[in-house]
Formats: C-alpha cells, structure tokens, sequence
C-alpha cells in the first residue's frame, strides 16, 4: 500500500468511535478485539511478510504480560515504565528465539514446531517457579489512577489500546515500503534466491521477528493491565498462539489491515458462537479452528483476499510441495 | 541418591514410558518423511483416541487391549479421511498450508472434546492395572511391559509393511521422490493418505497402551506432544530408528530429571537436550540435512 490515506482513515475512524459509542460491552468487545488485532499484528510482520509461520507467538505475549505484571506487583515498578520494559522483554525473548531458530537454519515446519516448543516450555516452567505466582498466577493490585495505567472508563483504555494498534499500522505501513521489507518479502517468496542476490536471511529474519516480539509482547503488556490477571495459561497457552496467527490468516496474512479485519470477523464469529449455545468452554475456539481451514481451503489469501478470488483474477498456481 | 536400587527401577520404568513416546513420536516421522510436514493434529488425534478408548472400556466393557484391534483401523480410516478429504484438498499442495490446516484440526478436535466431555480427568479401572512382576531386583509394571513389547510388535509390523507390500514400496517411492513416483503411475494423493492413517493408527495404539496406566482429559495428549516433537527432532525428521531410540532416551531422561528436579520440572530436561539438539545438530541423530 502505497498511500498512508487508508491507514490514517482507518486509525481516525476508530478513535472518535467512543464518542458515538457508550456501551459498556460493545466498548469491552473492542478493547479485546483491538488487543488480539494487536497480537496477531506481531504475527503478521514476521508471518505475513516474512513467511515464517511461528505456532508460539504467546512466548511475546505471555513475556509481555509476566513482566509488566511482575514488575509492579514484585519491585514496585511503576505501570508505565514497567510496560515499556515488557515490550523490551519481548524484544530480546525475539532476539533468543530467533537467533537460536534462524541460526540453525530452521524453516518450515521446523520453525513452527520450535516456537511451538518454546511457548510449551516457558508455559510449564511459569506455572512452577514461585516468581510468576507458580499455579495461583499474579494478581495486579486494583488502583484506578492515571500513574497505575488503570482507568475508570473503558473509552480510555479503548483509547490506548488503540494507540498502540495504530503504532504498529504505521509500523507495518513502514516496513511494506522499506528496503527491509522487500528483503523480508523476497525471504518469504524464495530464500535461496534472495540470498543470491545478496540479502541477509538471517539478520532480515531476526529483524523481523525482534519487531514482531514487540508488538505481539505490547498485546501481553495491555492484558495485564485491562484484566489485571495473568497466569501460566492466559501467558503462554495455546488459545493466543492460535489467536495471533488466527487473525491474521483470516483477515489477511501480509496486508496492513489483515490482522485488524481478522480480529473483528474472529471475535464476532467467537462471541456468537457462545451467546447461541450459552458459553459452552471451547466453543469459540471449535468455530475458530473451522474458520481457519475454510479460509486456507476457499480463500487462501484471506478475507482481504476474497474480492479477488471471487473475481477469479487471482488463481493460485498448485504449487509443489517444495522439500526441506 | 545414586544407589542402584533406585536407580535401576528408574531407567526401566523411562524406558517403557519411552516406549509408548517412541510409538507416539513412530507415526509423526513417518508423516513427515512422506508428507514433509509435521501434523500438528498428532496430539489431538491421541487424545481422541484415548477417549474412544476410554469409553469403549465404560459403555461397552472392552478391554484397552482388545479395542486396540478396533481402533487401529478405524483411526487408520481416520487419518485416510482426513487427509484424503480436508488437509490435502484445503491446502492445495502448500507446506504452509498444511501446517496451518493440522494446526486447525487440532483446535477443532481437542475443544470439541473439551465441548462434549468438559475438562474432567478420567480413569478406567482395570483389574491388572497395578499388577506386577517380581524380577528379585525391582518390581515392573505390568500395563508398561505389555506397552513395552506392543510398540516393538507395531515397529516390526510397519517395518515389514514397508519393506514387503507393493503400498510400503510406493510410500518409500513418494517419499524419495514425489514427481517420480508419480511417472511411475503412483497415485500421490492415495499414497499421502495411507501414509497418514498409518501415522494416526500407530497414535491409536499408543492411546490403548496408555489408558490401563494413564488418564484422559481433552488436553492429555498435549502432555505428549511437546516429547512427541523432541524425539522426532532428536531422532532426526522422518527416521525410523532415530524415533524409536530417541523415544527410549527421552524417557529415560524423563524420569532420571523426575528423580533429581521433581515430578513438574521433568520435562525440562527434555526442554534442554531439545535447545542442545537445535544448537548442535538440528538435523539430528539420524536425519540427512535439511
């Protein structure tokens, strides 16, 4: 996308929505929708652009949320601060991930196994060691004041969420018209031939996934601070590693607005399911897993996608399957 | 600590639940050495079977080890379905599109369990269920060795299947070379298919060994993904060998980490041989370079 237009639309139409909106509930379905748009924003730099399908995205999410909640809760750190160190904590869990993955040349099925791995380890070790609160979690202290980031009104937390999810469009929007994001494209369509012609996989790759990290641990910081909660299952379980690739794929995997729009269809589809059957647990998540293998079967490239394939301009080539 | 009385009743004991992971971690490699993927469903799929296990035991009264004839081939049909029918056709040919399309049946299957039965554990009693056999030194647990000997019978089955049947010819076919394979006249879909319903059979089994012993809940099968995975990267992606001896490993270290750290920190030592393995030799101890 060339234009920044759309994107500054798109950021001002969901900023004055509060002011026509009042209601508690819809303003509540936002706030988690923008926050799961958020997450699943991290998947997309390093999913949609660069193709590496990481199956662990709570390993960013749930060291977002431990460390903004640990951080205040254990060392009295203030809210805010203790939220950009989250994000940093993100950063750098990237940075391990990815230089471990990358290094070793891991794609594929491989990648997404060993994120995969990851979130699975981090998730038994938080709901062991007495610094995350082990099984009972951590509770964030209630404190409804501008310097604890705990607002009274809702539209004020919509509001922040919504500036991050805004800050990680532009981010997106940057990266699409970079240098760095055509390496990260030409990484996605054929790394062998984009090594040949001289780009850096491995530093390209290991950028994108520390940006990723940041984005997707800025989602895990927010959690904590809107439901004051976290435990090893909410940080690292795998309802957000579905989540964040989930949203995505479904609005759009390696656009600016797919995330966003896969989180609206996502939830709504999710909040209906429960309402008909009367929240059964698990529900949601069965429609969740039907609508990603009818999107990947009947429109591969999204809902954003889908225009065109109705249109029929877009025909994908059956491609091999490529080995190893 | 280290005297051999604990210890000798330790290494067995890894060794037979390594034997049902090397089962479980047996029908991952062989999907992947044909498809090239890595069926994120594998776990689900356990699970499932676990519960038809379980509920063949409590409506019907069949024994865990007499539905295994049962479930084998109805899981194997399945996997041939599954694969047949949903994840080939959905991903239209695309390894990320399989991987995502597994990832989405594993969703499906596993909250639709949770959906249907809730998160409650279950049990089956059976009457040998703690019965054991005195060898002098240490005692073994009967529902293990039966495991123990089973797995070994399922991995002579396959290797015969294999090495012996014009359809354990093709599958080798394919998974050397597909667009060969399919010059030869091989029928590539049907063949994937096959592949895959061996894979969930031998996960099938692995859940008829396991109920006697173990329990099921809609996320048991989880607990054996993450080892599942390990042994498969350890043994090398699509060896044989490399997940049989590499599902044995894996329980030993298993149980010698729940000896020394505790019971909840067991699967941290598979955690680290797993790093170990990525950082030294991500192509593991039997696999060709990826």
């Amino acid at each position: 996308m060339k234009s920044f237009v759309p994107v500054a639309l798109v950021i001002v139409a969901l900023a004055v929505l509060p002011l026509f909106v009042q209601s508690n509930v819809v303003l509540n379905f936002l706030v988690v929708t923008l926050m799961l748009a958020l997450a699943g924003q991290g998947w997309n730099i390093l999913g949609g652009y660069g193709g590496q399908y990481s199956f662990g995205h709570a390993i960013f999410f749930g060291t977002g949320a431990y460390v903004t909640a640990i951080l205040q809760v254990k060392y009295g750190v203030n809210a805010w601060l203790a939220f950009g160190c989250g994000m940093v904590a993100g950063a750098v869990v990237g940075t391990v991930v990815g230089w471990l993955a990358f290094r070793a040349g891991l794609r594929g099925s491989y990648f997404a196994l060993v994120t995969l791995a990851f979130a699975e380890v981090l998730r038994i070790v938080a709901s062991v060691a007495p610094i995350t609160g082990a099984g009972v979690g951590t509770l964030v202290n209630l404190d409804m004041r501008f310097s604890a980031m705990q607002f009274q009104s809702r539209a004020v937390f919509y509001w922040l969420i919504l500036s991050l999810v805004a800050a990680a469009l532009i981010i997106t929007w940057l990266i699409e018209r970079s240098r760095f994001g055509a390496w990260l494209i030409a990484v996605r369509e054929n790394e062998d031939a984009a090594r040949a012609l001289g780009v850096n996989a491995l530093t390209v790759k290991l950028g994108a996934m520390v940006i990723s990290g940041v984005v997707t641990a800025a989602a895990g910081c927010f959690y904590v601070q809107y439901f004051l909660f976290v435990d090893s299952h909410i940080a690292y379980g795998t309802w957000i590693s579905v989540e964040a690739l989930l949203t995505p794929i479904i609005g759009g995997a390696g656009t600016i607005f797919g995330p966003l729009v896969g989180a609206l269809v996502v939830r709504a589809l999710g909040e209906g399911a429960l309402l008909i059957t009367g929240h059964a647990p698990g529900l949601d998540l069965v429609v969740f897993g039907m609508v990603l293998i009818a999107v990947v079967w009947f429109s591969p490239s999204g809902i954003i996608g889908l225009r065109k394939t109705l249109l029929g301009k877009f025909r994908r080539p059956a491609a091999e399957v490529r080995r190893g | 600590m280290l005297s051999p009385v604990i210890l000798i009743p330790v290494l067995l004991n890894g060794l037979m639940t390594g034997a049902v992971y090397a089962l479980i971690a047996l029908g991952l490699t062989l999907i992947y050495g044909v498809l090239h993927i890595i069926n994120f469903a594998h776990g689900a799929m356990l699970t499932a079977a676990m519960f038809a296990c379980y509920f063949a035991f409590k409506t019907l009264g069949i024994d865990p080890y007499l539905s295994l004839f049962v479930l084998a081939p109805v899981f194997f049909a399945l996997g041939y379905v599954l694969q047949r029918f949903v994840i080939g056709p959905a991903s239209h040919g695309e390894d990320r599109n399989m991987l995502l399309v597994t990832l989405g049946l594993a969703v499906v299957i596993e909250n639709a369990l949770l959906v249907n039965f809730r998160g409650d554990t279950r049990t089956i009693d059976v009457p040998y269920a703690f019965a054991t056999i005195n060898l002098g030194f240490t005692f073994l647990a009967v529902p293990r060795l039966v495991g123990f000997v089973a797995v070994f019978v399922v991995a002579i089955a396959l290797w015969l299947i294999m090495s012996l049947t014009d359809t354990g010819r093709a599958i080798r076919a394919v998974a050397k070379e597909k667009l060969g394979a399919q010059l030869q006249g091989i029928d590539v879909p049907h063949i994937y298919a096959v592949t895959f319903g061996l894979g969930t059979a031998c996960v099938a089994i692995a859940a008829c060994l396991l109920m006697p012993s173990y329990y099921v809940n809609p996320g048991a099968g989880n607990a054996f993904v993450l080892v599942a995975f390990t042994i498969v990267v350890l043994g090398g992606m699509g060896s044989v060998p490399g997940a049989l001896i590499g599902g044995l490993t894996i329980g030993v270290v298993e149980s010698l980490c729940s000896l020394f750290l505790g019971d909840s920190l067991g699967q941290v030592g598979i955690f680290l041989i797993f790093i170990a393995v990525l950082l030294v030799r991500p192509q593991g101890l039997f696999g060709a370079k990826a």
